[in-house]
């Protein structure tokens, strides 16, 4: 959070000391937990919101932020506030709540209460500005945690898809023993770059392997950011004693990577896979029999 | 600290610890290059396995061992460095060029005992 | 919320020290293994250039967590001789021959961000950033 501390403060107002108002006014909605906590649920149910969820689960979840809300109004501090904000996000997003969704049953939670408080005696006008005043920052303070938590939580999950998503989409393979293949196919971004980079040298040490090719011809075209990852990838695999060869190299790749001042020559390239594993295969001191060789000398 | 150094036949074998201080990596290379004089070795290895940070000054004393090693006839193998930390090197521009790298202590030794006349 | 540690730079055995409190600064921010390396190389990087080009210094490390995005923050300050020029510095690679200088660009690549502030006869303060996923 900012340099200001996690406390909601109340406005001053005519009237009342704000102190004395929060006490009220929490007061108020505690003796009226129930019949408030319904109302809302009610104005949930009706706007159409939290579709996904069935409305027992609406009611049970009601009752927590109800009272997570008070405590917040009541202790002053937003941190038991945050806390639950991310479990309950934790629980909500698989289920695909969306922000718009949360931010709403918040609101209309806020509306209800407020409403509730306007609604119920307090003897003067200037009474009522001062509960009020004690009230609108507070629980605004509170929405944009609930939201703000809400919208890390979910950035999080997305996150953790994506390296999901991107960690399936590229396997190493190991084909023989000593000898992995990598097979790039569509968009690479540096972040996928990296990633790559990262699992190709996790696989080399837990293969042991000692020659590795890496196939770009699913690739059209990469910025010279990822070519740099490509020759980064090549340098440090040479450190964990493996051979690179890199296949399926397209006319505009090559060039791309002579623009940031690769010498392909120190680069060992072959024009297909299949080339490169045959290359691959006599690295290792493999011999390559074609099999009607094998055939004959039975 | 002491980085320990074994002698297995005609190879020496250096064995990193973590939280080597640059002091320690410069008395390894002269120790090292003592070594190799005083037993005639014919390769050494250098585990760095459980090297936590391969920085420049690293890289280079290392690059400058192996050269210095090279002048006394000998070959040397650094083996052993994470895939973290080869990523971070490669990253920095540190290739340890000219200087032979493996896997693990076993690639080390099969690299010295390939073109090792005492060892076909 | 905030996690500060100061470590202060002189001798050589400082750099390791430096290193290590980096690693324990950056270890709760659930930063890769990869990530780790390239902080604490950084650190290495920064904490040698003190000592070697200004003779003392500190290294600052500020952690943030939960709430402030989550990163480190790594600041190497000294009150040495000072950087002549700074963009040069920056356009100077590590020549793989073997020539030291600042390495100021490779500390760049390591990390996120980096700044360089520097007055000749008064001191250089480096700082360097890692934004946690």
């Amino acid at each position: 959070m900012t340099t200001e501390t996690n406390k909601l403060q109340p406005r001053k107002g005519s009237g009342a000391p704000s102190g004395e108002s929060l006490r009220e006014l929490v007061a108020h909605l505690r003796q009226n937990r129930t019949q408030l906590r319904d109302e809302w649920a009610k104005r949930i149910t009706a706007s159409k919101l939290m579709t996904e969820m069935t409305a027992a689960e609406i009611a049970a979840e009601a009752t927590s932020v109800y009272d997570n809300y008070i405590e917040a109004l009541e202790s002053g501090t937003l941190e038991a506030l945050e806390a639950y904000a991310r479990s309950l996000s934790e629980r909500i997003i698989p289920r695909g709540v969306e922000t718009h969704e949360v931010v709403g049953i918040v609101l209309l939670l806020r509306d209800v209460l407020a409403r509730s408080l306007i609604n119920s005696d307090h003897g003067s006008f200037d009474r009522l500005n001062a509960i009020l005043d004690a009230y609108e920052p507070a629980a605004n303070r509170i929405v944009i945690t609930v939201a703000v938590g809400f919208v890390q939580e979910r950035e999080r999950t997305i996150r953790e898809q994506q390296d999901a998503i991107r960690e399936l989409s590229t396997p190493v393979l190991q084909v023989r023993d000593r000898l992995l293949i990598l097979p790039i196919i569509g968009v690479m971004d540096p972040q996928r770059a990296r990633q790559l980079t990262e699992q190709l040298l996790r696989g080399i040490r837990a293969n042991r392997a000692k020659v590795v090719v890496i196939d770009l011809t699913g690739v059209a075209a990469m910025d010279s950011n990822v070519a740099n990852h490509l020759v980064l990838t090549v340098e440090a695999s040479r450190l964990l004693g493996a051979k690179v060869i890199v296949t399926g190299l397209s006319p505009e790749i090559a060039q791309t990577l002579v623009n940031i001042g690769v010498d392909l020559t120190k680069m060992t390239t072959v024009g297909d896979l299949q080339g490169g594993i045959e290359e691959a295969e006599r690295e290792l001191g493999y011999k390559v029999v074609p099999s009607d060789d094998v055939v004959a000398a039975t | 600290m002491q980085v320990p150094i074994l002698k297995q036949g005609t190879y020496l074998i250096a064995v990193v610890q973590p939280d080597l201080s640059d002091r320690d990596l410069v008395d390894l290379r002269d120790a090292l290059v003592e070594r190799v004089g005083r037993h005639r070795s014919t390769g050494v290895i250098i585990d760095v396995t459980a090297l936590d940070v391969m920085d420049s000054f690293a890289s280079l004393t290392l690059s400058n061992l192996a050269s210095m090693i090279r002048l006394r006839g000998a070959r040397t193998v650094i083996v052993g460095i994470q895939p973290e930390i080869a990523f971070t090197m490669a990253r920095l521009g540190l290739t340890l060029k000219g200087v032979t790298t493996a896997l693990d202590l076993e690639e080390g030794l099969a690299y010295l005992g390939q073109s090792d006349p005492r060892s076909s | 919320m905030r996690v500060e540690t100061t470590v202060p730079v002189r001798t050589e055995s400082d750099i390791v020290v430096a290193r290590r409190k980096g690693r324990e600064a950056a270890t709760p921010l659930n930063f890769s293994s990869t990530e780790l390396a390239l902080i604490t190389t950084a650190i290495s990087e920064l904490a040698r250039n003190i000592v070697r080009y200004a003779g003392s210094g500190e290294i600052l490390l500020r952690a943030s967590v939960n709430g402030d995005r989550p990163g480190i923050t790594v600041i190497a300050r000294d009150q040495g001789p000072g950087i002549a020029n700074v963009a040069h510095a920056m356009r100077d690679g590590f020549s793989t021959s073997g020539s030291l200088g600042l390495g100021l660009p490779g500390v760049r690549r390591l990390m996120d961000e980096m700044e360089v502030v520097s007055v000749l006869g008064e001191g250089t303060t480096i700082t360097v950033t890692k934004w946690a996923r």
